[in-house]
């Protein structure tokens, strides 16, 4: 009824290729932005910007960075709690010895250096497929923590271990450290957000993106008609951990403050984006975001109702999450192996012709 | 023999040990994958849920104790009798040929030629739902097995090589028993599989479903058989774990540890897992006894990870992996 694109004439390739050629998705884009700019940042408050939406946005920028990787280039990596912890790290020492440039650069260049490691250690995807590649990352995750717990010039010789971050502002409010007020926070990362997923959804449907998926269709095929597999997969480790370092870097230094590596970066925050990707749908920006919400709000959601509503203890929720996810996600594998992104494009297409399909 | 020689000989012994449970595991993953060609990154849970099961029922333990309490305010835990080791292991095998069969009916009947990432992914999810549903059906508690095997140190090769050497070598009782758990096994498997129909089936299939079907092979037969081996295996390599360590998560994270095993070794070789667990279990000993103390220790977390990913850059398909051909 009010989803139509009957009227609307498009009269060059550019109008006919943007991203949202449907005027009411365009309209409806430009809402969420604004309501997340102008509406969000005056009502926000600590618990809503700690327990939702920084770990929203920070996640949702981890999942766009595994999801160009896995979904768009095919080549599974288990590494991203390694990549994010480069990031978590390279802000870190960054901040600490350059502590006049304002931190905007810091996690700019962080997610740079987590580039740069990830083209490392994407080098054996040339060699490695599938399976052998996917525990081939796992390389990565355990050396980057164990290198990061054990070397103390990462964490500056500090006793404890840890990592915190020190207070740095961005146009004289403050966006890391105890200081901070919700709202900076939240528009901090939001702001890198809107840009990665721009850079992103141009990226994927740019050359770059057709080779990715070229490649993640079939390596050999593409080859043969003219992709080179070692700049197409290099670039997407590239790009995928520079997203996933940038989240690492935020993830450390405005949403939790202080890090502990084996703990907030371990094996468990690989599976994590993985199954944020994975529900989401693979392949989909839109995905990422969906599946960044969804794992962000379930938690949470249970946590209401079954200790807060309920009154169960809290260690049985935590096993009931557990067994929710892990259920989802073979429901999810099962029902629908494109995701929540599948789920809102059927919902889109039904909505065109409702209220009369034919 | 100069001492450090001496040492390091020890270390090496222990490190073949090591390496026969690695690759107990490692077993599991292989057998799966070469029936049905799912990857199953829950064989590490399965031997927790395994081991959390027969601690469970050998001290009479209520399943679920903690949820009935939370939801009709009761405070019940244990039955209050004790269940004899053996009697809980069969008891125990039974619930595993029962998961196997529900992974069949409710999983994978459904995935049925889906990319085999997806199946991969599939046992992840499956990975985290056992592991929830382990600790709610049993409690998240370190737990202590016993099921009666010899542990500590075996005096008679302290003794002998004392006596060789001048120094007593530190080999535990139960790492010993683990090799030949794990020998037996071995030939149990080749046995099974070499002289007996269902033997012959299952190689059929992992040969070529398509074919094995029409030769009129049930597949979901040997599925749910060979998950069931699989349990079978996990059982085996939770008690033997869980008797070194305790019955805990981190008994699941032995499963991180099979893959580096299975990629050294090559996904489809069962000789392939032996070898390659017994090079991991001795390269990161050495590796932690040589190099460790010069770089802060604890290489033991990533170098069977980072001696796999290197070797694979020169033979990807593994030692013993079948040899990958690949076409437009």
């Amino acid at each position: 009824m009010f989803y139509r694109e009957a009227g609307e004439y498009r009269t060059s390739y550019v109008e006919d290729g943007q991203t949202f050629p449907i005027a009411f998705d365009r309209w409806r884009y430009y809402l969420v932005l604004a309501v997340a700019f102008l509406v969000i940042p005056f009502v926000i408050n600590d618990y809503w910007a700690n327990a939702i939406f920084l770990p929203f946005l920070i996640y949702a920028i981890a999942a766009i960075g595994l999801n160009i990787l896995v979904g768009y280039c095919g080549q599974v990596s288990l590494g991203t709690g390694g990549f994010m912890a480069v990031g978590a790290y390279g802000c870190y020492k960054l901040m600490t010895a350059f502590p006049e440039v304002n931190i905007f650069f810091h996690v700019i260049i962080a997610g740079f250096i987590t580039a740069a490691v990830g083209l490392l250690f994407g080098l054996p995807s040339l060699r490695i497929k599938g399976f052998y590649l996917a525990v081939a990352t796992l390389a990565a995750q355990f050396f980057l923590v164990w290198l990061f717990n054990r070397v103390p010039w990462f964490y500056n010789y500090s006793a404890s271990g840890q990592i915190s971050a020190p207070e740095r502002t961005v146009f004289g409010h403050p966006v890391t450290g105890p200081e901070t007020e919700p709202w900076a926070a939240y528009l901090f990362c939001l702001v890198f957000v809107v840009v990665l997923a721009w850079v992103a959804r141009n990226l994927t449907r740019g050359s770059v993106g057709r080779k990715w998926m070229a490649i993640r269709d079939m390596d050999i095929a593409a080859e043969i008609i003219g992709v080179n597999p070692l700049a197409a997969k290099l670039s997407a480790f590239a790009v995928s951990s520079f997203f996933i370092g940038v989240a690492g870097a935020l993830f450390f230094a405005v949403y939790l403050g202080a890090v502990e590596v084996g703990e907030a970066f371990g094996i468990n925050k690989s599976f994590l984006v993985l199954f944020m990707i994975i529900i989401g749908g693979l392949g989909s920006i839109f995905g990422a975001f969906a599946g960044a919400a969804f794992l962000v709000l379930m938690p949470v959601l249970l946590k209401n109702v079954l200790v807060g509503g309920l009154g169960w203890p809290t260690d049985l929720a935590a096993h009931l999450e557990f067994m929710i996810v892990g259920a989802l996600i073979i429901i999810f594998l099962i029902a629908e192996p494109h995701g929540l992104a599948q789920l809102w494009r059927i919902a889109k297409e039904k909505l065109r012709l409702w209220p009369f399909p034919y | 023999m100069n001492e450090q020689f001496l040492f390091a000989m020890e270390v090496t012994l222990n490190g073949l040990m090591a390496g026969v449970l690695y690759a107990l595991v490692a077993l599991g993953f292989v057998l799966i994958y070469k029936a049905s060609g799912i990857f199953n990154y829950a064989q590490g849970v399965m031997a927790l849920f395994a081991a959390l099961t027969l601690v469970g029922m050998m001290e009479g333990q209520v399943p679920f104790a903690h949820l009935i309490n939370a939801m009709f305010g009761t405070d019940i835990h244990h039955f209050g009798w004790t269940v004899p080791a053996l009697a809980a292991i069969v008891l125990t095998m039974g619930v595993m040929i029962f998961l196997a069969w529900a992974v069949n009916h409710f999983i994978f009947r459904h995935l049925v030629n889906q990319e085999p990432i997806i199946l991969f992914m599939a046992t992840i999810g499956l990975a985290y739902f056992l592991e929830g549903f382990g600790d709610l059906m049993w409690g998240a508690d370190i737990r202590k097995l016993d099921v009666g095997l010899p542990q500590g140190i075996n005096l008679w090769i302290d003794e002998i090589t004392f006596n060789a050497f001048g120094y007593g070598f530190f080999i535990d009782n139960l790492d010993i028993v683990a090799t030949v758990v794990a020998a037996l096994l071995v030939v149990g498997l080749v046995v099974f599989s070499q002289y007996t129909k269902q033997g012959r089936a299952l190689r059929a299939v992992a040969d070529d479903h398509q074919a094995a079907l029409s030769v009129g092979i049930s597949l979901n037969f040997i599925w749910v058989l060979v998950w069931s081996i699989a349990g079978f295996v996990a059982l085996v390599a939770g008690i033997m774990w869980g008797a070194k360590s305790g019955v805990q998560f981190s008994l699941s994270l032995i499963a991180l540890k099979a893959l580096p095993v299975l990629m050294l070794g090559g996904f489809t070789s069962i000789p392939g897992a032996i070898v390659g667990g017994l090079i991991i279990g001795v390269g990161e000993k050495l590796f932690e006894f040589l190099v460790g103390p010069l770089v802060g220790g604890a290489t033991e977390n990533w170098f069977a990870y980072v001696l796999a990913l290197l070797f694979l850059v020169f033979r990807p398909q593994g030692l013993f992996g079948e040899r990958i051909i690949e076409r437009v």
